[in-house]
């Protein structure tokens, strides 16, 4: 197990190596950069300012020179300077990497939570009122547009009722938790709602399946009681598929949710990420592009790791 | 703690949307509409045109003129005029920590602007300036190595505190790294307007709050939010619920859902309309052989009903453009060929240009190529892309075949216009009050691998004429002159039409009943310069 586990470390070191490339390669071949985006909002910008502009960001270098100059500074821990910001990479990442985390661990854990409830009670009674009900929810939160979603939600109870802040993280200069939390609702709810289908769907798939199998039918014929059968027995072979899903969305925690956060106007991992690409940030989007591409392996992993964990029959060697 | 406005006593905090957040405070380094309008209520430039496009001081006390002595003309050593302007900082100027605004920081910003290395990035007016001689801690007096009309605005030279900046400025190649206005952006000494910066958090809000030094008219309120809503549906419910008071004119809502809003939820607001300074129009590439010609041009234009376009879309709000001066300039002329909408005219200049009807279809010449060409614009801009499609549609009416071709803003105006990859292309200049349009229509504008695709003259318009009146209105200092100056750059433009003119665009402002006294300027310069004037009524 800990080889299996150093061998994918060394691979996915090897990975972000390449990505980084493939990352700063992409990014430096879209068409324009910074010093052209500059133009357009300024027409008295001269030739000669663009010329020196050009040659004091260094995007006057071919991008094989450039890409060498920022790994150089990046394997000596200088992640660089990020020109949207005025800020170091890492200065200009981490506030918005934790407000990420809160907005979308709080999401992922109240809709993980929810369709593990909703998963296994229509997975139980298959074919009832109960299972179309939540199968009907469960396609209606698939099928709505975020965007839409949200401004429904915040027509609801932000214009309407006047209960919940239609955006932002606080009011400017509180700083007090409850306000905090308040401010929090509307986005958790939306991503939540936007989310709990696809997961109720795939933990109701899993239990079906986990309840069919044999050793359910001789944990039953055992004595074994209702609640035991299904949380210690079928739940625990379910989790090997969930697991693998689980994985999968752990990337999506520091990539952001783009629309949401727009919407709801929450400086995320999201809107950083696309103001970064379309701003021609290279330094910044390249950090965050690959501590997403980090941290989707690092799930994978933890997952590769989960099922020897949840399943005695898989074994690494 | 200072008092506040008498008048503010029941609204006594401002929360304003904008779709933009700035990426930077510092006001020399880059460009951006946001920075403008939040700097608006904590900067203080020296000169600046007024909500009646008056040039106005704001931290001088008099502007130079050669009439009181403050500008002199000057004989340059290469046979050119030159001239000497002297200003006096207003004597209770002060940074919101206590410090007098002193030559001092005068110097210091001279000094960053004319670093090559400061990331500076409008360094013209810096390389105008020869040098700088100072007579007091207020007085000090620029000497310029040109002589131009507009000599005495130095709206560009927005001073620096040189106590607080010139440690960051050690290293000037890190200075953009370094500036306080990127590591301490609610450092109080780094503003000396009528408000400054208390909370920064990027990407979502501003906290201004009152400059306690401040020796002007009360700021009318304790607080004032600027939030950051970029989605714009999102920022009209935000609106509506209340989380923001205003939507600001100068980056918030574009004017056709600025008019649907108005339509529904009008009456609760005060809603103003401002025809400003930014000209959309249709770039035509003139190394297409089929543009080249100026029948083509003036067909396509005499094609177009910009009136109806006007009227049906934006409720007749904008005004439609004859050149690219707007009415409201004091260089305006209406003395120029008007292009009405007039198909039959459309259709003989295409006939007498070789471009023969095919009942019905798209027009051929005689070689048998076909009357078709490429329509561009910012992709996502919902307002250009209807706009847009009328124009296909009224082309198609006189057998042009025009197909769209969308394209991101980046790549619009990063690669596709500076490279002149396109044939009909629609976006907007932005100017200022009576802008010489050096960078838009003279012959050496055009961008080109020698000068790294810097210039504005996309569609490649090269007329020695116009060249001549472009160089001529720079230094021309009598009015009178200038006016006909502008006349004939004018007739010239409507003549020759490098550019079809579409309208001027206006800028919608959001405001609550209950506040007055906020006038949008139309020009480059936000309304927040004179926050002093806005009231909040009972």
């Amino acid at each position: 197990m800990i080889r299996f586990a150093a061998i994918r470390l060394v691979e996915i070191a090897a990975m972000l190596a390449l990505m980084s490339f493939v990352i700063y390669g992409l990014i430096g071949l879209m068409p324009g950069d910074p010093v052209d985006l500059m133009l357009t909002s300024d027409p008295h910008l001269s030739a000669a300012d663009v010329a020196r502009l050009k040659s004091l960001y260094g995007i006057d270098r071919p991008l094989i020179e450039r890409y060498l100059a920022w790994a150089q500074m990046a394997l000596s821990g200088d992640l660089g300077y990020s020109r949207l910001f005025s800020a170091p990479v890492a200065a200009a990442l981490l506030p918005r990497l934790a407000n990420s985390l809160e907005l979308l661990g709080s999401s992922f854990a109240l809709a993980f939570l929810l369709a593990l409830g909703l998963g296994i009670a229509a997975a139980r009674h298959p074919g009832s009122r109960l299972d179309a009900a939540i199968n009907f929810t469960a396609f209606a939160g698939i099928s709505l547009p975020t965007f839409w979603l949200a401004l429904i939600l915040m027509l609801i109870f932000a214009q309407g009722l006047g209960w919940l802040p239609a955006s932002g993280m606080g009011e400017a200069g509180s700083g007090a938790l409850l306000d905090r939390l308040r401010h929090l609702v509307l986005p958790v709810a939306t991503l939540t709602i936007a989310s709990l289908g696809g997961y109720t769907r795939y933990v109701r798939a899993a239990m079906r399946d986990a309840l069919g199998q044999d050793h359910i039918r001789t944990a039953r014929a055992k004595g074994a009681s209702e609640l035991r059968v299904v949380w210690h027995h079928a739940l625990r072979s379910a989790l090997v598929p969930i697991a693998t899903i689980l994985a999968l969305s752990f990337g999506t925690l520091v990539s952001g949710a783009l629309i949401t956060e727009e919407m709801f106007a929450y400086p995320g991992m999201g809107k950083l990420i696309f103001d970064a690409v379309m701003g021609n940030d290279y330094n910044l989007a390249l950090a965050a592009l690959l501590l997403a591409t980090a941290v989707t392996m690092a799930g994978n992993l933890a997952a590769d790791l989960a099922y020897a964990w949840l399943d005695p029959r898989v074994t690494y060697r | 703690m200072l008092p506040v406005a008498a008048s503010a006593a029941t609204h006594d905090e401002l929360t304003i949307g904008v779709v933009q957040f700035p990426a930077t405070l510092n006001p020399n380094i880059d460009a951006m509409a946001a920075k403008n309008y939040v700097l608006g209520f904590v900067l203080r430039p020296f000169t600046v045109y007024d909500a009646d496009w008056k040039l106005v001081c704001l931290l001088c006390t008099d502007l130079p003129t050669v009439e009181n002595g403050r500008a002199v003309v000057t004989d340059l050593p290469d046979g050119r005029k030159g001239v000497d302007l002297t200003y006096t900082i207003r004597p209770d100027a002060r940074w919101a920590d206590g410090a007098p605004v002193t030559t001092e920081d005068v110097k210091f910003t001279y000094e960053v602007g004319r670093n090559p290395q400061s990331a500076v990035s409008d360094a013209e007016l810096y390389r105008r300036i020869t040098s700088i001689d100072v007579k007091d801690d207020k007085t000090f007096t620029l000497h310029f190595d040109k002589l131009t009309y507009d000599y005495a605005a130095i709206d560009d030279f927005v001073l620096l505190p040189a106590h607080l900046e010139r440690g960051a400025f050690a290293d000037p190649a890190q200075y953009r790294v370094r500036t306080l206005y990127a590591t301490d952006p609610t450092n109080p000494g780094l503003y000396d307007g009528p408000y400054r910066v208390s909370e920064l958090v990027p990407g979502s809000h501003i906290v201004l709050e009152p400059n306690p030094h401040w020796a002007g008219p009360m700021p009318p309120f304790h607080r004032i939010t600027i939030r950051a809503i970029e989605n714009t549906a999102a920022l009209q419910t935000n609106l509506l619920s209340g989380t923001v008071d205003m939507v600001a004119g100068e980056i918030g809502l574009p004017l056709d859902e600025a008019l649907a809003f108005d339509k529904q939820h009008g009456g609760a607001f005060t809603i103003l309309y401002k025809p400003g300074l930014t000209f959309e129009h249709v770039d035509c590439n003139l190394a297409n052989p089929i543009l080249a010609d100026r029948r083509v041009r003036e067909a396509l234009l005499a094609g177009l009903d910009r009136q109806a376009i006007v009227a049906s879309l934006f409720a007749g709000r904008q005004a439609v453009a004859d050149s690219f001066v707007d009415p409201l300039d004091k260089g305006y002329s209406n003395d120029v060929p008007h292009h009405p909408y007039d198909p039959a005219r459309a259709d003989r200049l295409l006939e007498n240009a070789g471009w023969h009807a095919q009942g019905g279809g798209a027009r051929k010449n005689a070689d048998g190529q076909t009357l078709s060409l490429e329509l561009a614009t910012t992709a996502g801009n919902r307002s250009r892309e209807l706009v847009e499609q009328v124009l296909q549609s009224q082309w198609k009416q006189i057998g042009v075949d025009v197909r769209i071709h969308n394209e991101p803003a980046r790549v619009l105006f990063g690669e596709t216009l500076p490279h002149r990859h396109f044939d009909l292309a629609m976006y907007a200049w932005i100017s200022a009050p009576e802008n010489v349009p050096r960078s838009i229509f003279r012959s050496d504008e055009i961008p080109s691998a020698e000068n790294a695709y810097a210039g504005q003259n996309l569609g490649g318009y090269a007329s020695p004429e116009m060249d001549r009146i472009i160089d001529a209105l720079e230094v021309e200092l009598d009015p009178e002159k200038r006016k006909a100056l502008w006349q004939e750059a004018q007739r010239l433009y409507a003549t020759d039409l490098p550019s079809l003119p579409l309208y001027f665009r206006s800028d919608a402002f959001i405001l609550p009943k209950w506040l007055t006294g906020l006038r949008p300027t139309g020009n480059q310069y936000p309304s927040t310069l004179w926050v002093t004037d806005w009231r909040a009524q009972p």
